[in-house]
């Protein structure tokens, strides 16, 4: 289970049935619940950058915030300083992230556990400070933040929301499909040996830390991704946009939708978009409750215990246990 | 002079209080190895319990006991009831259970009690029979029951049956199962102790920071850092490492230039570049492992 | 759990979409519907008594029969004073629930990023819950206006004060690190003029999330300076002035309007240690006795009493809340017109209209120049046990 999923007939149809579902999706409902779900998507490729960093080569970060942040701000700061167009802007956000994050896996090299989880904290706890610093203010715009204009449409005939979707749509299933070829391919094999035996994977003779520093750049590259698409849907940057609980969040959804696959990215995006708005729901409808949040509370504890593997994780092993009860 | 005196003795006092959190943290590892992410949300609910008390009008020590006992109650039922059913699970899914515990405590303490600050009354009397422009004496006083809590807490894990049942529960289960150890209910002391530390904490915090349901964010976040450059494996590292952390902090905010403006970035960074140099924090045991 | 969400939350839109009438969005022959969103939880969740009131202030009104026959239908979201959280909330507010306009949204940073928006959507913005003066631009943004005194025009009342009452003044400043922070400042160093470089001698920021500002206080004592400009929230101010205190510090200390409630924000310091504070005052605080015979207070204190009994009443942010709800129930009052320009066409132009709890000689006042509704303060001291008016009610209108 610890591996992405072979490719099997089963997991082409069901991987084809939701693209057909994701482009369909648009005209189904709203503006604003597509928007919604591109905030989830925007989220989800964030995830599963961290997917790729924890979940496949065993380093932890409690600080994707800070790379989330980087992405947003570079899109937005190429868009409103030197007049880039959105699409050129995420491609030089993806870039700018990567290498943040490369230069940030060096010193994390030295630390393990724990102590990579404070030090990715730390980042995550700075970062709104350095984002409204005064000597950055003129790229950052400091507290006041930046305007980003939505995308213009991709063509005439869609609104300015349900493009932004399709872009999104398009950026997360490419981006899915080049992390499966990449878990599959020889550096793949590489960044799960480091994960399961960091000793016995340097014998092999695998350059760990050039492996480890270039996940660190491809996880952060993701979560830039991520961060530049959910500012283009917000339409704005700010310092207070990017406080720690962004980070969190990030985590929560890697876990809830399997922090050990490729797919469990999306369950969690649209977990963090849609439960707190579905608590604030409970809560709107039953007056008498606690507040949102601590119902939000209650269902993640929930969920932890009768979801361990995360969504797509409990999936697998469900499909597993029942073709072994039918086999046998 | 003497501003750098007040620094640093502000900074003591401050200082002592991440210790009172980074000693809990520290205890819930010993205890568990789990890293609790909840406990300066616990601390504040506990001390939301002290102000009930005082409400009632019990006199401020016994607010103080009958909330760090009722903490010590609270902290066995959660591990029973909560954290047991994760023991085993991976430590991410132990975290997650963590933030939960942090968003629950956090939003019904703000629908119980409103999110007004409150003024909450020093443990300590209004002079100890001298004065000083550099501290106060209610910062002080913290200094000193900090220091009376590492000592119980040595005391405890050196002397008690019961604490060293607790250090075996922790080092080695299995052997610890053994030889008879409850580890299960080891665990559960250990999460009742570091409820109680962090009540203490609490109701030390409160008084200098106001209580009110935010009160231990900022708290928590030195305490962590704290008991990570102690080293997680040393009550009495985690008790220096907030010391150091308070006295860093407020020495980076008098005199480096832009250093109210970066206060946290900068001693952040001076953790991190400590732990690049001593990975287990500077009084940690470093761990061996076999392969 | 997550797909039944979704269904449920499809399903919610649809249905939405197929009742929604042709005439005005979100105005009926027997409703109105109002959005609104407020921190109710999250780092400002202190602000959340303004919603709660807001929400109840409503709700005693439908029970009164409405305005003019219509009940209203006010909700309020939760958005954890996270920009983009807002964006999230507000696009429910106006696309999916389809409010006839927004109330009362509840901080800078938020607003900000939604001002864009509403105005290209053409939904009324109105008496917005922040100090910024970037509300009253009705060339820019026609669809957004204003309510308090701006942070930036108040920071020059201290200036001019400061340089009045002071010989030699020597200045201290503590603010916030964000817009808000950064206002009030701007507009105190504006009100300095040419010398405010030579004049101030310390500036520091500091951070919500900063446990305590210890640091910062000791550092602008040692300053020596003789003026302190305390631009903080209520938790902080109230550190501030214990703190001073304790080290006995003792300039001329200008507190910011945010933090000027006796009961938030003086009590937890020490009223003693409150004694001689200068600040500017637009409203009744509820736990001074001057006022308690005052026909707006007794007003105020029933309403509290009938719809709120459990709430602390010397809260300033419930009579804050009372007032702006006030104000927009008399305005609904009066307006015939309910079209969305409308509706924007009666909050430009009110005339002279006296709040409950607003100090005497202060008016609401708006026009379709003019987005700013409060635009007076006056100046007081504290006594030890309430704040003392001086001077004259101050026009701060420009």
């Amino acid at each position: 289970m610890d591996r992405p999923n072979p490719i099997t007939p089963g997991l082409l149809i069901g991987f084809a049935i939701a693209v057909a579902f994701g482009i369909a999706l648009p005209h189904l409902v709203s503006d604003f619940i597509t928007y919604q779900f591109t905030l989830a998507m925007a989220w989800a490729i964030a995830m599963l950058g961290l997917n790729v960093l924890t979940g496949y080569n065993g380093q932890f970060s409690i600080g994707h915030s800070a790379f989330f942040a980087a992405g947003a701000y570079s899109a937005a700061i190429f868009i409103d300083h030197f007049g880039w167009g959105p699409y050129e802007a995420i491609v030089a956000a993806a870039l700018i992230s990567f290498v943040f994050g490369f230069l940030f896996g060096l010193p994390a090299l030295r630390l393990e556990g724990l102590y990579l989880a404070l030090a990715t904290f730390a980042l995550a706890v700075a970062t709104p400070q350095l984002l409204k610093f005064d000597a950055f203010e003129h790229w950052t715009g400091g507290v006041q933040g930046i305007y980003v204009p939505k995308p213009d449409p991709i063509v005439s005939s869609i609104s300015a929301d349900q493009s932004l979707y399709y872009v999104a749509l398009f950026i997360i299933l490419s981006l899915m499909v080049i992390t499966w070829c990449l878990l599959h391919s020889r550096s793949g094999r590489a960044m799960m040996a480091i994960r399961d035996n960091p000793i016995a994977a340097k014998t092999m003779g695998i350059n760990t830390p050039l492996v480890k520093t270039t996940t660190f750049g491809i996880s952060a590259m993701y979560a830039g991704i991520g961060g530049a698409l959910f500012t283009y849907a917000s339409e704005f940057v700010s310092p207070d946009a990017f406080n720690f609980f962004v980070a969190v969040y990030i985590l929560v959804g890697s876990v809830v939708g399997g922090i050990v696959s490729i797919p469990g990215a999306i369950f969690g995006g649209l977990f963090i978009v849609f439960m707190p708005n579905f608590a604030q729901d409970i809560r709107l409808a039953y007056e008498w409750l606690p507040p949102p949040w601590a119902i939000f509370g209650v269902f993640l504890i929930l969920i932890i215990y009768f979801v361990p593997f995360g969504v797509w994780g409990s999936l697998e092993r469900l499909i597993v246990w029942t073709k072994r009860k039918v086999s046998g | 002079m003497e501003l750098f005196l007040q620094l640093t003795l502000a900074g003591l006092a401050i200082g002592s209080i991440y210790s009172c959190v980074a000693l809990s943290v520290v205890m819930v590892y010993q205890a568990s190895d789990h890293f609790n992410f909840a406990q300066g949300e616990m601390a504040m609910f506990s001390t939301y319990i002290a102000w009930t008390f005082l409400g009632m009008g019990a006199p401020i020590w016994l607010s103080f006991v009958l909330a760090v006992a009722l903490s010590f109650l609270a902290g066995v039922v959660i591990e029973r009831l909560l954290v047991k059913p994760v023991e085993d699970a991976p430590i991410l899914n132990q975290i997650m259970v963590f933030i939960g515990l942090l968003v629950i405590f956090n939003n019904m303490a703000g629908w119980i009690w409103e999110f007004t600050i409150k003024p909450f009354p020093s443990l300590f009397p209004a002079d100890f029979g001298f004065k000083s422009s550099l501290i106060g004496p209610h910062h002080m006083g913290v200094i000193g029951l900090t220091l009376l809590v590492l000592l119980l807490v040595f005391c405890f894990f050196r002397f008690t049956r019961v604490g060293l049942a607790m250090r075996a529960a922790a080092a080695n289960p299995d052997s610890a199962r053994l030889v008879g150890v409850s580890v299960g209910w080891m665990l559960a002391l250990g999460w009742g102790l570091a409820a109680a530390i962090g009540a203490v904490g609490g109701i030390l915090v409160a008084p200098i920071v106001y209580l009110e349901p935010n009160m231990m964010a900022g708290v928590l976040l030195y305490g962590f850092a704290g008991a990570l450059l102690g080293g997680i494996t040393s009550p009495g590292g985690a008790v220096l490492g907030g010391l150091i952390i308070g006295v860093l902090e407020n020495w980076v905010g008098g005199y480096v230039p832009g250093g109210s403006e970066l206060k946290l970035t900068f001693a952040l960074i001076l953790i991190i570049a400590v732990l690049l140099f001593k990975p287990a924090g500077l009084f940690g045991r470093v761990v061996v492992k076999r392969v | 759990m997550r797909i039944s969400t979704f269904v449920t939350s499809v399903a919610a839109t649809l249905l939405l979409t197929a009742s929604a009438s042709a005439q005005t969005v979100g105005v009926t022959d027997t409703s109105i519907k109002i959005g609104n969103t407020n921190p109710y939880s999250g780092p400002a969740s202190v602000y959340s008594s303004i919603g709660k009131t807001i929400v109840a202030y409503f709700k005693a009104v439908n029970a009164d029969g409405g305005i003019n026959g219509r009940t209203i239908d006010l909700i309020s979201l939760d958005d954890s004073y996270s920009p983009p959280r807002t964006v999230e909330q507000v696009r429910k507010l106006v696309e999916q629930e389809k409010v006839a306009f927004l109330f009362q949204t509840l901080g800078t940073p938020t607003n900000s990023a939604i001002h864009r928006y509403v105005n290209a959507k053409k939904v009324p913005h109105i008496f917005v819950a922040t100090g910024a003066s970037k509300w009253g631009q009705p060339e820019k943004y026609p669809w957004t206006i204003g309510y308090q005194p701006t942070y930036d025009v108040e920071g020059g009342i201290y200036a001019n004060y400061a340089l009045a009452n002071v010989k030699n003044p020597k200045i201290a400043i503590l603010f916030q690190n964000d817009d808000y922070g950064k206002d009030y400042r701007d507009g105190f160093l504006q009100g300095l003029g040419d010398r405010a470089d030579e004049l101030v001698v310390k500036m520091l920021p500091y951070e919500v999330t900063d446990p305590t500002i210890d640091s910062q206080i000791l550092e602008l004592a040692a300053s020596g300076a003789n003026v302190f400009f305390n631009i903080t929230i209520p938790k902080f101010a109230a550190q501030a002035i214990k703190k001073s205190c304790e080290i006995n510090w003792k300039p001329l200390h200008l507190l910011n309007n945010v933090s000027s409630s006796v009961k938030s924000t003086l009590v937890p310091a020490g009223l003693e240690c409150s004694k001689g504070l200068i600040t500017a005052q637009f409203m009744k605080d509820p736990t001074d006795p001057q006022w308690a015979d005052s026909a707006g207070f007794k007003e105020w204190s029933a309403w509290m009493e009938k719809n709120m009994p459990n709430a602390d009443r010397g809260d300033i942010l419930y009579a804050y809340a009372y007032n702006v709800s006030k104000l927009l129930h008399m305005m609904l009052n009066g307006c015939d017109d309910l079209s969305r320009p409308g509706i924007m066409a009666c909050a430009t132009n009110l005339k002279d209209v006296e709040l409950p709890m607003l100090i005497p000689g202060i008016k609401v006042n708006t026009s379709p120049t003019d987005f700013y509704p409060i635009e007076a303060e006056q100046l007081s001291e504290f006594d030890g046990e309430k704040w003392v008016l001086f001077g004259d009610v101050i026009d701060l209108s420009r």
